[in-house]
């Protein structure tokens, strides 16, 4: 399939689902609207709320606090994961003393957490990022983990045989290989950052685009949650894109998957 | 590309040179490995060897005789568990820093381009980057590659990455070679470029070679000496052979002298019963 027919059935895809959702919510089929605009809003006022939103210029500061969230919550977590991960695959004795609390607090669901960031770190910025940084963490560290342990056996050997020692094996083998489980992983990563910064919001905050969907819902105002929503998908969308291209400069050496035929 | 002088030099010369002081000399190694259950498994048993400076040794077995285990030990990246490990009259006393290791696996390090790849072994011990990779230039060039030296691993044949393989080992002129199966996964006319361009580099300046294979015919065609391993487990050597085939040789052509085919012929009765018995042993697989 070329990528302009791809583009082209996205964008279809997308009409579509805005025109049924049209059709629902204003078009009486048997004398009633099978979606009640009430519960559903239309396409049209989600779109007239967005535009006010940009023409009006309130949503830039919602827009700017849940970025700031989200990329300090995936530059403090990324951080620490790359170095804990990386401290607990060369000493196995410290991995294994860890282990348990390590599995314990990676199966805890974060939400429970938000309240205690919010009375720990109060309304601002901070308790978002901290609940970030507990999603972010964990991905980028169990990745980097396994990067560092799974790096090929020969490929160690043959680097030892060059004459590299400790610290140039860390260099030229356990770093490159981490950093790249750690990339392979870079759109989840990023993807929770933005998560953990909008429920964070959400549950308590005076800014934010969680806090934009939170206030909407409070006045059963279905427009504001849904344009919220729309404006939050299209944000993830370009963020996801911007990885992608970080992603393209820097793992030049990974072979490319081979294109499936259609 | 080498002189012709140094391509010469009758085989009995280089033995008297050599004899003095074997660039690798295991003496009665044994290797065993403790098993899952608690019990031990056997690998090599007492299995002694020599390579002589500049000499090219093949080691052949069946399958799963050991014979990458006694590299290894070569390598010193395994310690015996019983014996001695020598080289140039010195013990090891851990990894081999004088010996190049091939591998048979994909070893190159798949983040780095082919230069990068070659110039890595010159960087690590010190040399100025721009200059080590200058000379992993010169030696992508010899080995035929000097249009890839900015393709990564995977952007390169198998052949290709064999021929990386080896410009990097061999850049830091070691005075020993260790190859274990290094054209094992390539085709048969691609092994027999591998093998010519092998000995064309190895003929420049003789190092001592220690050469794993399965493939008798190569060994033969290859080496200066032939050793064969009894199947596994408690592998020893169970044979060893000079090669009178003259030098230069071309893999191909050698191969049709009568002199190699009454080689193959004794080797062959010795190896073909230690070949069926390492099928029997591993059910046929």
């Amino acid at each position: 399939m070329s990528r302009t027919t791809l583009i082209i059935l996205q964008i279809v895809v997308g009409l579509l689902a805005i025109a049924l959702w049209h059709v629902f919510t204003t078009i009486p089929i048997f004398g009633v609207k099978l979606l009640p605009p009430f519960f559903f809003s239309t396409p049209a006022d989600v779109g007239v709320r967005i535009v006010k939103w940009f023409v009006e210029g309130t949503i830039w500061r919602h827009l700017w606090i849940t970025l700031i969230e989200a990329v300090l919550a995936f530059a403090i977590g990324s951080i620490a994961g790359v170095l804990i991960g990386f401290w607990f695959a060369r000493k196995p004795v410290v991995a294994a003393v860890f282990d348990p609390y390590v599995k314990m607090i990676n199966a805890l669901p974060r939400v429970v957490l938000a309240p205690i960031f919010a009375l720990w770190l109060g309304l601002g910025i901070w308790s978002k990022v901290a609940l970030g940084i507990t999603l972010v963490f964990f991905i980028v560290f169990f990745n980097v983990y396994q990067g560092v342990k799974e790096v090929s056996p020969a490929i160690l050997a043959n680097a030892r045989m060059l004459g590299m020692n400790e610290r140039q094996l860390m260099r030229h083998v356990y770093w490159p290989s981490a950093l790249s489980w750690m990339f392979s992983s870079l759109h989840t990563s990023v993807g929770f950052a933005v998560v953990g910064a909008v429920v964070g919001e959400y549950l308590g905050s005076a800014a934010g685009l969680g806090y934009l969907i939170q206030q909407s819902e409070g006045l059963f105002d279905v427009a504001g949650v849904f344009a919220g929503m729309v404006v939050l998908a299209a944000f993830v969308i370009v963020i996801d894109g911007l990885v992608s291209l970080v992603e393209r400069r820097l793992l030049v050496w990974r072979p490319v998957a081979p294109e499936t035929q259609a | 590309m080498a002189s012709e002088a140094s391509r010469g030099g009758s085989l009995a010369n280089e033995r008297a040179r050599g004899a003095a002081q074997p660039a690798v000399a295991l003496d009665d190694i044994t290797v065993t490995f403790p098993l899952g259950d608690g019990g031990r498994f056997t690998a090599v048993e007492r299995a002694s060897l020599s390579v002589a400076d500049g000499e090219f040794v093949s080691i052949v077995g069946p399958t799963g005789c050991g014979k990458t285990t006694l590299l290894n030990i070569a390598a010193g990246l395994l310690a015996p568990s019983s014996g001695r490990v020598e080289v140039f009259a010195l013990r090891l006393p851990g990894l081999n820093r004088q010996a190049g290791y091939l591998f048979q696996a994909d070893a190159l390090f798949p983040w780095k381009t082919a230069l990068e790849n070659v110039a890595i072994g010159l960087e690590v011990a010190g040399a100025a980057r721009a200059q080590a990779r200058e000379r992993a230039q010169a030696w992508l060039t010899r080995v035929g590659l000097a249009h890839f030296t900015g393709r990564y691993p995977h952007m390169l044949s198998g052949g290709q990455r064999k021929r990386v393989g080896l410009a990097q080992v061999l850049i830091r002129d070691p005075k020993i070679l260790l190859m274990d199966e290094p054209f094992g996964p390539l085709d048969a006319q691609t092994r027999q470029i591998m093998g010519n361009l092998l000995l064309d580099l190895w003929s420049a300046d003789r190092k001592a070679v220690l050469f794993v294979t399965h493939d008798l015919e190569e060994a033969i065609a290859l080496s200066d000496r032939v050793v064969i391993m009894s199947a596994g487990p408690h592998a020893r050597v169970i044979g060893d052979w000079q090669v009178p085939l003259p030098r230069p040789r071309d893999i191909a052509e050698v191969k049709l002298e009568p002199a190699f085919h009454a080689l193959h012929r004794d080797i062959w009765q010795v190896l073909k019963a230690e070949v069926l018995k390492g099928y029997a042993q591993s059910g046929g697989a």
